[in-house]
């Protein structure tokens, strides 16, 4: 039996068969409208395995994930793993939940950051608006209480859930930076 | 400042004269810093590279890290001297063989290192003679605000600093004490100190850091862990907790082998002060080898007329590019080795 492409009227040469919700649905396609709409490249002389392969990856969803590129530097998680290196800040946000776990196992399993916090980062790697307590850092008032010392423990408040003190850290540092 | 300027002395912090030097080489302590809304180095442009190269230069020359700053371009730098500054420690292998616009600021006789364009955009170091990690982060803590006031750093609330590699990321801090073990080494008991420090999630490293071997009985100890601790919580285990206990077995086993075998240590001494004389031909890593006996028999007052800071020295004058810098010119295979034994017989026999 021969079909022609459910897409264009050229004859099909690939046949797909999904199962979805218990339904059966069958596709034929001509090898261009494979590769468009199904992410399938079929090569003359591709091997049966690799074209199994690109299927399961396509049907997965690990295509996308893998090939999914960050728009500030183009890097996707492919490339990443095969390197090792990230390609630029946004890329810790873009590949967050896949990065988590891989830093779990390089530091003893923390996933948050404890430390030194820059006096002035205002505009740091994509922070998340009211989300901490470092993101509303102002550059350094000369004089005055030490506001960094206050943000730090403020930070430190965040992070233990002291509410209470964080409150009273906030309006403190309030204070102390409309003098 | 020139480089050559560097050549025929040890940096400040190979002096020997830090506390707890008889085991303690140095403590150093880098920070990797990456410059916010740049890509990492792995995706800039060459343009982007070049650019960022040239900001960072200017922003060390104009920071007064010490009176005297010297910057070394290493992309336009030769061979020689890239490989100097490796032995030198103030560079890694890796910065020296890299290729595109990076350098190294160095300052403060050696204590201070900024390596640009490495791994991530800036690796600050510093360096400092014997177990002083307080005041190197003290330091390097004070370095890391006026820099962060010029360049502003990509800083996330919940991963910290931000870098290239995410292993480096939160503190982007790496501390590392090297020591000098020749006694665990000969009792054998060296395999434990490396149990150990692989059970707190230390690293032990050779001479030359990431991917070298331990030789002449140096090891190089460092956290791994640079999320989730604060720099603070990190020195101080260190400080604290690390490397007092490695310093007390190394005294331990000292102590046992002058105690109980005497003249197997007088004579492994002996013997390494007998060859450093009177060699004509030594490899460098006989020298490491023959050295670190040596050192251990000034620390244990079985050699009185050699003082520490000359085997300090040797170990870094003896290496290839120190030797070939020092007699001015290059040297090939024996005529290196022949060189070598000259300069360690002249440096040992006039002390």
């Amino acid at each position: 039996m021969s079909y022609k492409c459910d897409n264009c009227s050229k004859p099909a040469t690939v046949h797909l068969t999904e199962i979805k919700g218990g339904k059966k649905i069958e596709k034929h396609l001509c090898e261009q409208c494979a590769a468009q709409n199904e992410g399938l490249q079929v090569k003359g002389h591709t091997p049966i395995n690799e074209l199994l392969t690109n299927f399961v990856m396509t049907h997965s969803g690990l295509t996308k994930e893998l090939t999914h590129a960050c728009e500030h530097c183009g890097i996707t998680w492919g490339e990443f793993r095969q390197h090792g290196l990230l390609g630029c800040q946004h890329d810790y946000e873009l590949f967050e939940k896949d990065l988590t776990p891989l830093l779990q196992r390089a530091h003893e399993g923390a996933t948050h950051h404890s430390g030194k916090v820059p006096i002035r980062n205002g505009t740091a790697a994509g922070a998340p608006a009211a989300d901490s307590a470092t993101t509303a850092i102002q550059p350094r008032k000369k004089k005055g209480p030490d506001v960094a010392k206050l943000k730090k423990e403020l930070q430190k408040a965040v992070e233990t859930e002291d509410y209470e003190r964080a409150a009273e850290l906030r309006d403190a540092i309030r204070q102390a930076e409309a003098q | 400042m020139k480089l050559s300027d560097l050549t025929n002395h040890a940096g400040e912090w190979l002096r020997g004269n830090g506390p707890m030097s008889e085991i303690v080489i140095s403590s150093r302590i880098r920070l990797a810093r990456n410059v916010n809304g740049l890509p990492f180095l792995s995706r800039a442009t060459r343009a982007q590279r070049q650019s960022l190269e040239i900001r960072i230069r200017d922003t060390l020359l104009a920071s007064n890290l010490s009176p005297q700053t010297l910057y070394v371009d290493l992309e336009a730098a030769p061979e020689i001297d890239r490989q100097l500054l490796v032995e030198r420690h103030m560079i890694s292998k890796q910065h020296a063989v890299a290729e595109g616009a990076r350098g190294v600021a160095i300052g403060e006789n050696e204590n201070v290192a900024i390596m640009v364009n490495e791994e991530d955009h800036l690796r600050i170091q510093v360096l400092r003679s014997g177990l002083q990690l307080e005041e190197a982060w003290e330091q390097i803590n004070a370095l890391d605000d006026t820099l962060e006031a010029k360049l502003e750093w990509a800083f996330h609330p919940r991963f910290g600093y931000l870098t290239a590699c995410p292993t480096n990321v939160g503190t982007g801090i790496r501390v590392s004490v090297m020591l000098h073990l020749p006694a665990l080494k000969l009792t054998g008991e060296i395999e434990k100190v490396f149990r150990a420090a692989k059970d707190m999630r230390l690293a032990v490293r050779g001479l030359y850091g990431e991917g070298t071997e331990a030789t002449g009985d140096f090891y190089q100890i460092s956290n791994q862990t640079t999320l989730g601790k604060s720099e603070e919580e990190i020195i101080s285990e260190f400080r604290h907790l690390v490397i007092p206990k490695i310093i007390d077995y190394e005294h331990h086993a000292r102590r046992t082998l002058l105690n109980d075998r005497t003249v197997a240590l007088d004579d492994k001494i002996g013997r390494a002060l007998g060859v450093l004389r009177s060699a004509r031909l030594m490899a460098s890593e006989e020298t490491l080898f023959l050295l670190s006996h040596l050192r251990m028999g000034v620390n244990l007052g079985r050699v009185k007329d050699v003082d520490i800071r000359t085997i300090n020295e040797l170990f870094l004058l003896t290496q290839p590019a120190h030797l070939q810098k020092l007699q001015g010119r290059k040297l090939e295979g024996d005529q290196r080795r022949a060189a070598r034994a000259d300069y360690i017989r002249t440096r040992l026999n006039a002390n």
